[in-house]
């Protein structure tokens, strides 16, 4: 269960694209808490800078990609100054990833066996190779695999198989969050449903917390307990996920939110979001969304609102239709 | 299931209309393996029946592997059936050759899924246009003409200036526009069917809806026939006005999309409609796990293909398919406990 103190803090992360003849500026200095237990999600449309952030957070970012301001804290220690050996602690021990391409993130020519092995020796050389492959078996109980099947190649096993494999590698040092990027994308729903409900069996037996990122709102609504609505690399809102199709206050989210047919009801013409999002290296001024708002005002067109936050709706927006 | 048994199980659907395109109890096997005189069969689909009338669509939903692709295949001529038949206002496709064939194909278009991969990226937007007009339109006399044509087209798909895209090439779009592009060029040759495999899986949600617009808009003005394959049962229930739902190859539900999405009845449906994301409701703890691997179907299969994972299974369903039943108007269901 999700608690109030903060596990990880980000405080004016900044995250820019260094081409050769321009700079863009992928995440614009955003701020959010994922709390201990939480499950908090990262939406919006493609190029909106979710995955630049969970990148950030793991400090996985690499060149063109460069880290150019802000703070991640974990316990007060900026994730961002790590050195090397405090970043080998760092990952896998206390963050871990799953990523959407579970197809291929196993390595197809070595046992899968040896690929849990050998993330719980690195990390934890004490436990010997009997104790890594112990841990490993017990790795695939909890993810619903019979053990008897580590050794087997990934071709092996079905695309949510695969992805289960994943999970329990990212489960096998205990880690305090994983971050989930589009992890059930590419699979079909029912599989869907049974990994995210195993998700969150896993989720409520360890405790640990999740980001997780999909463009899927309906399921990030369902699992996540916050969500932050990214639009053209900054946060727009941050809300209890159940506000954020009843009590919307961005536009750009409740647009979101209308961009997903519903499977009761009549069958009704939805419009979406007409338009795109900026070019990040041509921004227009004020705030990035006024050009698609259908209601944006000539204060939208010159300033740029900042997040603040909705006490009485425990929502944070950045949106001048608020004030 | 035959479309005679469809329409004594349904008598008031959409499928007693006359039809453009039909498919007629199709079977599609493919050689697994196997030597010369024992080679094993997949039946990719098993007694098809499917009925496209104008102004419709009808989507086909399903899961990976369950034989939605292969069906527009088919009714494309990629594929030839093994057993039954599809006709063309009554023509069996089969017989077409020559000329006849070239008309055909004019008369069916298919949008893929990836708008990618179906435009040449060292071509430009006017050369995709300009080809299938040069081949299929003899009316269109002249450059201006052709010319003419295009910006027409274009502007029907909601690319203005239409000029400004005509010297475009492909990596100068987004995938939103460019499927765009897709759908002009399949217009071009005006067809009387289109099918449209998975078309807005691989855009950004919040292009999809747009797509599906222009298809409905289309639709309308056309007097087209669509197909809509897509995993996705919302969208099915947003743009076509039928769906047929596919398990391992066999129609196991079929009728109005709202009728299938409001009262599901076939198991395999209520189980896909249960899955899908709903942000009323929060994922629950301690669920028993549904998935499973889709069954090879073979030749020699018997039974329902759903009896593996089926709640209402029994001895009966391994024995063999059952019959359409009515659930609804227009609506039936192939399930023996209904």
């Amino acid at each position: 269960m999700s608690s109030d103190r903060a596990l990880l803090e980000v405080r004016n992360l900044t995250v820019d694209y260094v081409g050769e003849h321009s700079i863009a500026r992928a995440v614009n200095g955003i701020d959010f808490d994922i709390r201990e237990g939480e499950a908090f999600g990262l939406a919006g449309e493609s190029g909106c800078g979710k995955s630049t952030v969970a990148f950030a957070l793991a400090r996985l970012t690499r060149l063109p990609g460069l880290v150019s301001g802000g703070e991640v804290r974990l316990n007060g220690e900026n994730v961002l100054k790590f050195d090397k050996a405090r970043l080998k602690a760092y990952r896998w021990n206390e963050v871990s990833f799953v990523f959407q391409s579970a197809m291929n993130a196993l390595n197809p020519v070595i046992p899968v066996a040896e690929q849990i092995t050998d993330v719980i020796e690195t990390h934890n050389p004490g436990l010997g190779a009997d104790g890594a492959r112990a841990r490993a078996e017990e790795l695939f109980e909890l993810v619903g695999i019979p053990p008897a099947r580590l050794d087997d190649f990934s071709h092996q096993f079905s695309g949510g198989m695969r992805q289960r494999i994943c999970i329990a590698i990212a489960l096998a040092l205990n880690p305090r969050l994983i971050i989930m990027d589009e992890p059930t994308t590419a699979l079909d729903v029912v599989v869907q449903r049974d990994i995210i409900e195993q998700i969150v069996d896993l989720k409520a037996k360890l405790g640990f917390s999740v980001l997780f990122i999909t463009h899927d709102l309906g399921l990030m609504i369902e699992f996540c307990d916050r969500i932050g609505i990214m639009y053209s690399g900054e946060l727009v809102e941050v809300a209890p996920s159940e506000a954020i199709l009843t009590n919307a206050l961005h536009p750009y989210t409740r647009a979101l939110g209308n961009s997903f047919p519903p499977l009761t009801g009549p069958r009704l013409r939805m419009e979406g979001i007409p338009g795109s999002p900026p070019d990040l290296r041509s921004l227009p001024q004020g705030c990035r969304f006024a050009p698609r708002c259908p209601r944006a005002m000539d204060i939208c067109r010159v300033e740029n609102p900042e997040l603040r936050l909705y006490p009485e709706h425990r929502s944070q927006a950045a949106c001048h239709l608020l004030n | 299931m035959s479309l005679a048994e469809l329409e004594t199980a349904s008598p008031t659907s959409a499928l007693a209309e006359p039809a453009i395109i039909e498919m007629d109890n199709v079977d599609k096997e493919f050689v697994l393996g196997g030597a010369f005189l024992n080679q094993t069969f997949l039946k990719a689909l098993s007694g098809v029946s499917l009925r496209l009338t104008r102004g419709r669509a009808l989507a086909l939903v399903g899961e990976s592997g369950s034989g939605k692709s292969t069906c527009a295949r088919m009714l494309a001529r990629v594929y030839e059936p093994t057993n039954g038949s599809i006709r063309f206002h009554g023509e069996d496709i089969t017989s077409f050759h020559g000329d006849r064939m070239q008309q055909y194909r004019s008369q069916v278009q298919m949008v893929f899924q990836d708008p990618f991969g179906s435009l040449n990226p060292t071509q430009s937007i006017g050369y995709h246009l300009e080809r299938p007009l040069r081949l299929h339109r003899p009316d269109l006399r002249g450059k201006a003409a052709i010319k003419a044509e295009m910006l027409h087209l274009l502007e029907g798909v909601g690319l203005r200036p239409a000029a400004d895209y005509l010297t475009r090439r492909p990596h100068e779009l987004s995938g939103g526009q460019r499927q765009r592009v897709a759908i002009a060029r399949a217009l071009s040759v005006r067809p009387q069917v289109l099918l449209a495999d998975e078309p807005t899986s691989m855009l950004d949600v919040s292009v999809r809806l747009g797509i599906l617009n222009l298809l409905e808009d289309l639709k309308r003005e056309r007097n087209l026939a669509a197909l809509y394959i897509t995993h996705d049962i919302a969208t099915a229930r947003y743009f076509a006005e039928d769906a047929a739902v596919m398990y391992a190859g066999h129609v196991v539900e079929q009728g109005p999309s709202t009728s299938i999405t409001d009262n599901p009845s076939h198991p395999y449906t209520q189980l896909l409609i249960e899955s899908v994301p709903n942000p009323m409701r929060k994922v629950t703890t301690g669920n028993k796990r549904r998935a499973a691997d889709i069954p090879l179907w073979t030749r020699d299969s018997r039974g329902c293909p759903f009896v593996s994972r089926c709640p209402r299974a029994t001895a009966i369903c391994k024995e063999n398919m059952p019959a359409p039943v009515a659930v609804g108007p227009g609506h039936i269901a192939r399930c023996h406990h209904l």
